[in-house]
Order: structure tokens, then C-alpha cells, then sequence
């Protein structure tokens, strides 16, 4: 037995667990998959064309990119902008509209922004540039969240000291409590991100599945993963029940992983964050504990506080609560496109707008 | 970002007081730093992001749940071929 993605994308077994979709739901339910990377995975394989008509698959905001707010992207542009200072970041963040400019447009005019796979290549770079000043840009959630946590404690072993973070982490749980609290919410029932519970296991979706009486279920990411998790979060909506169920156990155990999460304990502590288009949610970010602040970018670098402008014609806060989808937004394909993004959704790899561009256009 | 991919842990070694495997992607081999699984032995599979091994598969899990989705299947096959009998 290994982890075959031939089983996991097998047609005819994806097939059959929509029938059974089918052949329980009697009523509307709106789920929402709260990954970003989930969204993109439902729509290259068309699961939402499979669900019955009752099923809306309501999308999340766990696009890190595209929650990272405008300031902190500010912030990623001001400091690369300072002379003897190399600015890293997933790839995905730069092409994410600040106020006027992006990260791209800042290397286009001379400043050294260069892209990593992981927070330990841009360690290296650090490492192999004493002179510079090299800076990780931390945004993500539960799944970044130790890498770079581990990559600081390496950093301070080697005592490395020309390297720091622009910290802007987040984290799923109080983004489910500020969606779950809004009255204009729809969600009536939710798949967890498969890789954040990796990492955090799902002991803390207890308490909320009880408190909104809402089930929750640990979702993977391939079609059959998808599926399943629709499944069981339809059989407890039909049922009446509200628990939390894991239909990815095979990465994930309700305690997690118990060295990652010292480890994120170890260098981060919870602190109020700002999420682009939805606003300030209480101890939703990471920062960094104060034994660790000298790895803080903000204290490193004396930055100017900027005014922040939105795009007017921009939906992204509504996208990413789940309120409107990527085609009530006038500007979809037109004045927003992968290629000219006004909002960040329209970016990332995760982000919905991107998603339906990419996958539901073919279908029309 | 969340994206993790599933590698088979070809070699375990140490690399400047990091602890690193070489995973095996089906058709590419790389580093991957597994200091948040140390538990993870040779041959095993490992969910990576970032360079980083997430967590280690659980085989008997995969299992389980594949065949508690093949049952259901054939539960459903049944159901169609009754319908259709009738």
C-alpha cells in the first residue's frame, strides 16, 4: 500500500461516492471547504458539477496570499526596497497588488526580491551573503508555520544574524469563529483543511463544532479525499448531528503533530491580525515571542506607515467570507484577470477568483 | 501554499545540524528537511510543504479507508443493478 494517487483519483469510485450524495440529500446545504487549495482541486476535477443541485460548496478563506493584508505587503515592499537587503517569498506573493505597486514591479525597478521554496533557501541565502540583510516574507497558515518557526531555530543555533521574517502568519480556528459569528453567514457545515490538520491535528474544532452546532470534517485533497469529506459532513446535515469527523486519517490524527506544534509554541505566540478584505480578527496571527523578537523585520528596518488604498472595484473580502462567489464580481474577466489582478483571490493558486477563471471558463 | 505533497523517504542524514531526508517524488528526488518528523524511518511516506515533512503517513489508515470506499461502491453498484431489475 503506498499513497497511489491512481486510487485517489479513480473516476469510477469518485462517481460512486456522489451517488451516495445523492441518494441521501433530501434538503439544501451550503459546505464550505475553507482551503484554497481544496477550492482549486473541486474545480480542476469538476466535483461541483457532480453534487446534486442541493449541494453549494461555499468557499474559504484559507488563501494565505490572499488574506495577507495590504499593509504587511507594504510593509514586503518597503523593506525590499532598501539598498543592501534581499527580500524572499513563496512565489505566489509577489505578484499580489499593494497600494500601487508589487513585489515584481519593486524588482523591476532595482530591488533584489528573489523567490525560495522554502524559508530554509532563504536561510542559505543569508548564510552565503554576510553583507546582506535577508528577509523571509512569513505569511501562511498552520502549514508554514513550522517550517518557518524551525528555520528561525536554526538560524539562531547557527547564529546567523543577518537574517529575519516580515511575520504574517494565520491561523484557521479564529478565522471559522469570524466567519461562524457574522449574521450574514451561510455555512452550515465545513471541510478542514487536510494540511493544516496535518500539522494541528483537529482537537480545536471541538469546541467549535459544539459551539455552532455545525459539523466539521478533516478534508484531503485529492477527488476521492473531496468527496468522502462532502460525504460524511451530508450525512451528519442529514442526520442532525455535529461532530468532528476526519476523512483524511491516513495524514492526519486528532492530536496532529505534536514536534511541530512545540516547535511553532516554541518561537510563536497568538496575536490580534489584520486579514485583507475581512479585517482585524483577535489572536488569529502568529508573532514572534520575545525571546525571539531580534528576528522581527519590523524592529530590523525603520519603515513609514503608508495610507493603504483598496481597488474600489474589488470584492475579495466578500470572496473570501463565503458571502459572494467569484462571478457575482463585476470586474471578473474584465477589469480583474490573472495577468491584471485587482484583489489577491485573482492571484494565487489558491485563491477563488483564480480558480474559476482558470477552470470554469473552460466550461462554458 | 497549503499544498503537500507525499514523497517515500529514501535516506535519512544530517546536514549542517539539520536533519534531512531524500525523498522520492515518483520521478524526483530532494531534500527535504524532516526535523518536525523525526520519528520517520526509511521507506515511509511523508506529506511535504515547503521543504519541510509535515507528518508521516499512516498506512493502515490508507488502507482502511480505501477499502470502506470500495464496500461502498459495491453497495451502490447493488443498488443500481436492483433498480434496474425492477
Amino acid at each position: 500500500m503506498t499513497e497511489s494517487p491512481k486510487n485517489l483519483r479513480d473516476a469510477s469510485l469518485t462517481k460512486a461516492i456522489m451517488a451516495e450524495i445523492r441518494r441521501i440529500t433530501t434538503q439544501p446545504w451550503n459546505i464550505m471547504e475553507i482551503c484554497g487549495g481544496q477550492t482549486h482541486a473541486i474545480m480542476q476535477y469538476g466535483l461541483d458539477q457532480l453534487l446534486p443541485p442541493e449541494i453549494t460548496l461555499i468557499h474559504g478563506p484559507g488563501c494565505p496570499v490572499c488574506v495577507t493584508s495590504l499593509q504587511a505587503i507594504e510593509q514586503g515592499l518597503q523593506i525590499a526596497s532598501q539598498p543592501d537587503v534581499i527580500f524572499t517569498s513563496f512565489g505566489d506573493m509577489l505578484r499580489v497588488p499593494g497600494n500601487q505597486a508589487d513585489l515584481f514591479t519593486a524588482r523591476s525597478q532595482g530591488a533584489d526580491v528573489r523567490v525560495v521554496y522554502s524559508p530554509l533557501d532563504s536561510l542559505k541565502i543569508a548564510n552565503a551573503n554576510p553583507d546582506k540583510q535577508v528577509v523571509f516574507f512569513g505569511i501562511g497558515f498552520e502549514t508554514t508555520a513550522p517550517t518557518i518557526a524551525s528555520t528561525i531555530l536554526t538560524a539562531k543555533k547557527a547564529g546567523i544574524t543577518n537574517f529575519s521574517i516580515l511575520p504574517a502568519n494565520v491561523l484557521v480556528p479564529p478565522a471559522m469563529h469570524a466567519i461562524l459569528s457574522n449574521p450574514a453567514n451561510r455555512v452550515q457545515g465545513f471541510l478542514a483543511a487536510g494540511h493544516v490538520c496535518a500539522v494541528m491535528g483537529y482537537h480545536e474544532y471541538l469546541p467549535i463544532a459544539e459551539q455552532y452546532q455545525i459539523p466539521i470534517v478533516v478534508t484531503g485533497f485529492e477527488p476521492v479525499d473531496l468527496a468522502t469529506g462532502i460525504l460524511m459532513t451530508v450525512q451528519q446535515l442529514e442526520s442532525g448531528q455535529h461532530q468532528v469527523a476526519n476523512a483524511y486519517p491516513r495524514f492526519v490524527t486528532k492530536e496532529g503533530n505534536q514536534v511541530a506544534q512545540s516547535i511553532i509554541a516554541q518561537v510563536f505566540e497568538p496575536v490580534d491580525r489584520q486579514w485583507r478584505g475581512i479585517g482585524a480578527i483577535p489572536l488569529s496571527g502568529l508573532g514572534l515571542r520575545p525571546e525571539y523578537a531580534s528576528f522581527n523585520a519590523l524592529t530590523r528596518f525603520e519603515l513609514t506607515q503608508t495610507p493603504l488604498n483598496e481597488s474600489p472595484l474589488c470584492i475579495a473580502g466578500q470572496v473570501l467570507s463565503g458571502v459572494a462567489k467569484p462571478l457575482d464580481c463585476p470586474a471578473f474577466a474584465r477589469e480583474c484577470t490573472p495577468a491584471h489582478p485587482l484583489g489577491a483571490p485573482m492571484v494565487s493558486s489558491e485563491g477563488a477568483c483564480a480558480a474559476y477563471y482558470r477552470y470554469h471558463r473552460t466550461r462554458e | 501554499m497549503c499544498l503537500g505533497i507525499p514523497g517515500k523517504v529514501m535516506k535519512i542524514y544530517e546536514q549542517d545540524g539539520i536533519l534531512m531526508a531524500s525523498v522520492d517524488f515518483g520521478s524526483v528526488e530532494q531534500a527535504v528537511c524532516i526535523a518536525t518528523t523525526p520519528e520517520v524511518t526509511l521507506g515511509q511516506y511523508v506529506l511535504v510543504h515547503a521543504g519541510f515533512a509535515l507528518n508521516v503517513l499512516s498506512d493502515t489508515e490508507a488502507e482502511e479507508t480505501l477499502k470502506i470506499l470500495h464496500d461502498l461502491q459495491e453497495f451502490n453498484a447493488r443498488l443500481t443493478e436492483e433498480d434496474q431489475t425492477q
